[in-house]
C-alpha cells in the first residue's frame, strides 16, 4: 500500500492517529482541575508540535541519513517565514501560494548554501552552515530591513496590495486562511468537564506533517535513501565504487532545507509575522536537540523529540515555586521546602537545565535517542514474556 | 592614518578575547582531538569568577552609626565590608577596587579544577567517538553550565568595573605623535591586550621550552608514537585540558569590565571563536592567535562608517564572510596542518 | 602495450623519494603481482593509480587514457576497482544493500524514490545483487548487518562488490593481510575462480608469498621506490638479487 512495507504503514498509521486525536490525547485533564496546566491541547502549542515536527523530520533526512551535521538550518526556517508573509502581503491571504513560495525560496537558498558548504565535510561543514546562517540572520536584522522588517519583524499592513484578494475593506487586517476557512478558527468541544480545541490551523498543519512524514518514509526506504546511508557509512568505498557523493548530499541538503522552509511557511500561516530571531543559531541548535533527543536516523524520532521539547518549553517552563509547594504540601514543612528547593532549579525558568542534562544523557548513553530507549524497554518486556512461556530463544531484530 | 590606528586598536581587545579562546580550543583539539563546544562556557565561568570574587570582597555586615542620621532622623545604617575588618579601611577599599585583577589568582585554581573535572568526567569517554558526538555532548554541557550560572546569578548582565586607575581613556594619538583627541583609547582595553599577549607568550613558551610542552607538542603531531614511547600521555593531556580551561577562564575574568558578564556571553563568543579556529587552521596554535587578532581587527575596520556606507551591513557579516572564503580557498585554514580533520 | 602503463613515475614526500622512475606494464587479462619489503613504495604506487595521489612526474595510462588528475570515482568509472587492505564496505548497511550499490553505480545512480521492489529496473538490480551473492556463497547472509561479519566474509563481500561492477582492472592491496590461514586460502580460491571465469586483469600487492606464487603470472619486485626486476614467478624465485633484497628474509 502506498508503496510502503507493512511495518512502515504501521508507523505512518500510528502517527496519523496521534495527529488526528491530538486535541483529545493532549487534553487528558478536566478544564478546571489543578492538573489542567499540563494540558497541551491548545491550538497554539499543538500547531508548534507539528510544525517543529516537520522541521525535525527534514533535518533528520540530512543528519540522520548522511551524518552531515548542519548548524544553520534555522536560516531556511526564517526564509520560509519571510517568503510566506510576503505572499500574504502581495498576492493573497490564501495559505497555499504562501507555503508554495516558502518551500521554493528555501529550496533555492539551500541549493546555494549547500553547494558551497558541501565542498567540506565534518566540522568544517558544520561551521560553514553556521556561518551562512549567522550571516543571513545578521543581514535580515540590519541591511535587509526593507525586505525583512528588521528588528520589528515583517508584519502585515492594511494597505498591502494583495492582488488576488483585492483591496481590503474594513479596518481589520485580514487573516490567513484556505479558501475562506480561517487558520485561526477554532471550535471548542465540551464534554462534561473536558474542553477540547479543534483548530483549523492545527489540522491543516497536521495533514501537511503527515504528508511530509510519508514522504520521509519513502525517502528512507528508497534507493536514494540507501545511498545516503552509504555516504554516512563509508564515503571512501562510495568514491571507489564510482559514485560522486556530492549530488546525493546536495539533494538531501536541499530536501531538508525545503522541509525547514515548509515549517517556516506554516509558522507564518498560523501567525502572519516573521522575525529574524527565527534564524538565530540557537534555533538551529534546537532542531539538532530535537532530532538527537528523539533518535537521529529513525523515522519517528524527530517527531517525538520535537513534541517533547516543545512540551517542556511550554508546560514545564510554566511551573513556578507556588505550584511546587502545593504539590509537595503533604510533606512536613521543612522537608517540603527542601524538596521544592531541590526540584525548583530544573523546572520553570530552569527547564533549559533539564533539557541540557537530558540531551547529554541521550548522547552519552542512548545514541539512538528516545526510539532506542523504547526499543530497549520493549525488548526487556519481550524477554520477560518469552521467559515466562519458556519459548525458544528470542531473535533480536536489528535496530531500525 | 590615525583612523586606521584607531580601528586596529579597537580590534585588539576583541581580537585578544578571540585569540585566547581559540588558543584553548586549539590546544584541546590538537592534543585530545576533541571539538569542545563547551569552551565558551569556560570563558563565561571565568567572567563569573570575577563577579563572585567581587561579591565575596564586598560581603559586609551592618553597623549602626550613631553619629549620623538618615533623612528620617534614624541612626544611619552603614554597610561595612568584612575586608575592612581584616585589612583596615584603606587596604580593604583597595582590595575591593582591584577585585577583577585579583580574580585571576582566584579563578586559576577554579578553572583548573573545572577543566580537570570536565576532562576526567566527560570528555575522556568521547575520545574514540565521532566528532559529531563530541560536538553534541559538549553542546549539551554548555547549555547545562550556562543554566547553572543563570540560576545562581540571574539573567541580567552584572557590571563588574575595573580598578579605578584603569577606568577612563587616554589619548593614544598624542602619545605617539599624532594630533590630539584623534585616537582616544580606554585604559582597560590596553591592559587587556597586554594581558592577552603575556598569556599567549606564556603558553607558547611553556610548550616550547619545557619537557612537558615538548611531549605535548609531539603528542599533537602524532599521538600514537608518543604513546608507544611509554609516556603517560593521557595524564599530560588532562593537565593540558586544565590549562586550556584556565586560559579561557582568565580571558573571561579580564573581559568582565569590558562587557558585563551574562550567562550567554560564552555562547556568543564560542560561535565566533570556532570560526576563528577554522580560519586559523584546525590544530595550529599560531594560526589560532593570528586569526583571532586578524578577525578582531577586520571586524572593527568593517564597523567604520566609511566602510558601512560603501557596503551596508558588512560589519555584521565580515567574520563569517572571511571564514567562508578561507574555507573554500584554503581548506586547511591559514596555517593548518595536513591531515587534521580531513575525513 | 598493456592495459595499464606506468611510465617514469616519481613521487616525493618532502625529503623522501617514495617512488623513483617507476615503469610498469600490466598485460590485459593477466595477474600481475607487485611485491617488495615494507616502505618499498607499493602503497604509494597503488594510490597513484586510483587518483588518491598525483605523481610529481610521469604518466599513468589505463587503456590508452591518462588517469592522472581524475577523481577516484572517475577512475573507477573508467573500469578500475580497488580492494583495500582493511575491507572497506558499508558497515551500517545489510549485505544485500552493499551489493546493490555498485550495481546502481554502474547504471544511472540511485536518484529514485521507489521502494526496492517497485519498478522493473530495480527488480533487475535486486536480482543481479542476489545472483552475485549466490555466486559468492553468501546468499544466506544477505540480511546480515555487514559490519558484524568476519573479516574473511567482509573481504569476500568487498571483492564481490568490485566484481559486480565488471571492472577491467581489479587492484588488490594486500587482500589477505591479517587473515587466518583458512580465510587466506578461501580468498585465493575465490581470486583463482575469478581469474578463470572472467576476462579481467588483476594487479595485486602482497606480502604473503604463498598468495603471490599461487596467483601471479608476472611479478614486479619493488625496492626503495624503484622496480628491481620484473619476471615470471619461477624466474623471480631463483633471481639472486631478489633473494638478497627480499625473499631471503621472508622465505
Amino acid at each position: 500500500m502506498l508503496g510502503l512495507e507493512k511495518k512502515d504503514i504501521r508507523i505512518l498509521l500510528i502517527v496519523a492517529v496521534l495527529t488526528l486525536f491530538a486535541p483529545f490525547i493532549l487534553n487528558p485533564f478536566p478544564a478546571g482541575s489543578g492538573w489542567a496546566q499540563f494540558n497541551a491541547g491548545y491550538p497554539d502549542l499543538m500547531q508548534r508540535f507539528v510544525i517543529f515536527g516537520i522541521f525535525a523530520i527534514g533535518f533528520n533526512i540530512l543528519f540522520g541519513l548522511t551524518g552531515y551535521l548542519s548548524f544553520g538550518h534555522a536560516a531556511f526556517l526564517g526564509i520560509g517565514s519571510y517568503s510566506a508573509v510576503w505572499m500574504f502581503k502581495l498576492l493573497s491571504m490564501n495559505v497555499l501560494p504562501a507555503i508554495a513560495l516558502a518551500v521554493i525560496t528555501s529550496g533555492l537558498f539551500a541549493l546555494l548554501i549547500g553547494y558551497i558548504s558541501l565542498r567540506r565535510s565534518g566540522i568544517y561543514f558544520s561551521i560553514l552552515t553556521l556561518a551562512f546562517a549567522q550571516m543571513t540572520y545578521a543581514l535580515a536584522y540590519s541591511v535587509l530591513t526593507p525586505i525583512t522588517g528588521g528588528e520589528t519583524g515583517l508584519q502585515l499592513a492594511l494597505d498591502d496590495p494583495r492582488v488576488l484578494d483585492g483591496a481590503s475593506t474594513g479596518s481589520n487586517i485580514p487573516v490567513p486562511g484556505i479558501f475562506g476557512l480561517e487558520m485561526r478558527s477554532n471550535s471548542q468541544l465540551e464534554m462534561g468537564d473536558w474542553v477540547f480545541n479543534l483548530s483549523t490551523g492545527y489540522y491543516f498543519s497536521g495533514i501537511i506533517m503527515l504528508l511530509a512524514f510519508y514522504l520521509s518514509i519513502r525517502i528512507f526506504r528508497s534507493p536514494f535513501g540507501m545511498m545516503l546511508r552509504a555516504i554516512k557509512s563509508n564515503q571512501q568505498r562510495l568514491n571507489y565504487t564510482g559514485l560522486n557523493a556530492r549530488p546525493y548530499t546536495l539533494a538531501a541538503f536541499m530536501i531538508s532545507g525545503m522541509y525547514a522552509g515548509l515549517a517556516g511557511g506554516l509558522m507564518a500561516a498560523m501567525d502572519p509575522l516573521a522575525g529574524a530571531e527565527r534564524m538565530f543559531w540557537t534555533a538551529s541548535g534546537e532542531v539538532v536537540l530535537m532530532t538527537i533527543l528523539g533518535g537521529a536516523g529513525t523515522l519517528i524520532g524527530p517527531v517525538l523529540g520535537a513534541g517533547l521539547i516543545k512540551y517542556m518549553e511550554n508546560i514545564l517552563s510554566k511551573i513556578n515555586s507556588d505550584i511546587l509547594h502545593t504539590w509537595f504540601a503533604f510533606l512536613p514543612d521543612g522537608l517540603e521546602d527542601f524538596v521544592v528547593s531541590m526540584v525548583y532549579p530544573f523546572i520553570g525558568k530552569g527547564w533549559h537545565l533539564t533539557l541540557g542534562l537530558m540531551f547529554m544523557a541521550v548522547v552519552i548513553f542512548l545514541p539512538g535517542g528516545l526510539v532506542e530507549a523504547g526499543q530497549r524497554i520493549s525488548r526487556i518486556f519481550k524477554r520477560k514474556k518469552t521467559d515466562e512461556t519458556s519459548k525458544k530463544s528470542t531473535t533480536t531484530e536489528p535496530a531500525e | 592614518m590615525d583612523a586606521i590606528i584607531l580601528q586596529i586598536l579597537n580590534g585588539l581587545d576583541k581580537g585578544s578575547a578571540y585569540a585566547l579562546i581559540a588558543l584553548g580550543l586549539t590546544l584541546i583539539f590538537g592534543t585530545l582531538g576533541v571539538v569542545n563546544f563547551a569552551h565558551g562556557a569556560l570563558f563565561m565561568i571565568g567572567a563569573f569568577c570575577a563577579v563572585t570574587l567581587s561579591r565575596i570582597l564586598t560581603w559586609s555586615y551592618t553597623v549602626i552609626d550613631e553619629t549620623k542620621t538618615d533623612f528620617l532622623g534614624n541612626p544611619l545604617k552603614v554597610e561595612v565590608p568584612y575586608v575592612h575588618g581584616l585589612f583596615g579601611q584603606a587596604t580593604g577599599d583597595a582590595i575591593i577596587d582591584w577585585a577583577v585583577p585579583l580574580s585571576i589568582l582566584f579563578s586559576i585554581p577554579i578553572m583548573l579544577f573545572v577543566g580537570y573535572a570536565m576532562e576526567r568526567g566527560l570528555i575522556k569517554h568521547f575520545y574514540k567517538r565521532p566528532h559529531a558526538d563530541q560536538i553534541l555532548v559538549t553542546f549539551g554541557l554548555a547549555i547545562v553550565l550556562q543554566e547553572i550560572i543563570k540560576y545562581f546569578y540571574g539573567a541580567n548582565p552584572i557590571p563588574t568595573p575595573a580598578p579605578e586607575v584603569f577606568t577612563g581613556s587616554f589619548d593614544f594619538g598624542a602619545m605617539v605623535g599624532f594630533e590630539a583627541n584623534q585616537i582616544i583609547y580606554p585604559y582597560w582595553r590596553l591592559v587587556y591586550f597586554g594581558f592577552a599577549a603575556v598569556i599567549i607568550g606564556a603558553v607558547f613558551a611553556f610548550l616550547q621550552f619545557t619537557t612537558f610542552g615538548m611531549v605535548v607538542r609531539a603528542g599533537m603531531a602524532d599521538r600514537e608514537t608518543v604513546g608507544l614511547l611509554g609516556i603517560n600521555i593521557d595524564k599530560r593531556f588532562t593537565i593540558m585540558f586544565g590549562i586550556a580551561a584556565a586560559v579561557a577562564g582568565v580571558a573571561g575574568v579580564m573581559y568582565a569590565p569590558i562587557n558585563s558578564p551574562n550567562y550567554h556571553m560564552g555562547m556568543d563568543f564560542l560561535v565566533l571563536s570556532f570560526v576563528v579556529v577554522v580560519v586559523g587552521g584546525m590544530g595550529s596554535l599560531p594560526g589560532a592567535v593570528l586569526a583571532g587578532f586578524l578577525l578582531g581587527i577586520l571586524e572593527s575596520f568593517a564597523s567604520m562608517s566609511a566602510v558601512i556606507d560603501l557596503l551596508p551591513g558588512i560589519n555584521q557579516i565580515i567574520i563569517y564572510l572571511v571564514a567562508i572564503i578561507i574555507l573554500l580557498t584554503r581548506p586547511r585554514g591559514l596555517m593548518g596542518r595536513k591531515g587534521v580533520m580531513e575525513d | 602495450m598493456g592495459i595499464l602503463e606506468v611510465k617514469d613515475v616519481n613521487k616525493r614526500f618532502g625529503g623522501l623519494q617514495a617512488l623513483g622512475n617507476v615503469n610498469l606494464s600490466v598485460e590485459e587479462n593477466s595477474c600481475h603481482a607487485i611485491i617488495g619489503p615494507n616502505g618499498a613504495g607499493k602503497s604509494t604506487l597503488l594510490n597513484c593509480l586510483v587518483g588518491k595521489l598525483i605523481p610529481d612526474t610521469g604518466s599513468v595510462m589505463f587503456d590508452g587514457q591518462s588517469v592522472l588528475g581524475r577523481k577516484p570515482y572517475e577512475i573507477n568509472q573508467m573500469g578500475i576497482s580497488r580492494v583495500f587492505q582493511t575491507p572497506e564496505i558499508f558497515g551500517d548497511l545489510s549485505v544485500l544493500e552493499n551489493m546493490m550499490i555498485p550495481i546502481f553505480a554502474r547504471r544511472d545512480g540511485a536518484f529514485r524514490m521507489h521502494a526496492v521492489e517497485s519498478t522493473s529496473t530495480e527488480k533487475a538490480i535486486l536480482e543481479q545483487a542476489e545472483h552475485m551473492l549466490d555466486s559468492l556463497n553468501m546468499a544466506d547472509k544477505r540480511h546480515m548487518h555487514s559490519a558484524s561479519m568476519s573479516r574473511g566474509d567482509k573481504r569476500r563481500l568487498e571483492i564481490g562488490m568490485c566484481l559486480a561492477q565488471n571492472p577491467r582492472l581489479l587492484l588488490l592491496d594486500e587482500p589477505t593481510a591479517g587473515m587466518a590461514r583458512a580465510d587466506t586460502n578461501n580468498t585465493i580460491d575465490l581470486l583463482k575462480q575469478i581469474k578463470d571465469e572472467r576476462d579481467i586483469t588483476i594487479a595485486i600487492i602482497e606480502h604473503d608469498m604463498h598468495v603471490v606464487f599461487s596467483l601471479a603470472e608476472r611479478i614486479t619486485v619493488l625496492a626503495q621506490g624503484t622496480p628491481l626486476v620484473e619476471d615470471t614467478p619461477e624466474k623471480i624465485k631463483g633471481h639472486p638479487k631478489v633473494r638478497e633484497a627480499y625473499l631471503g628474509e621472508s622465505a
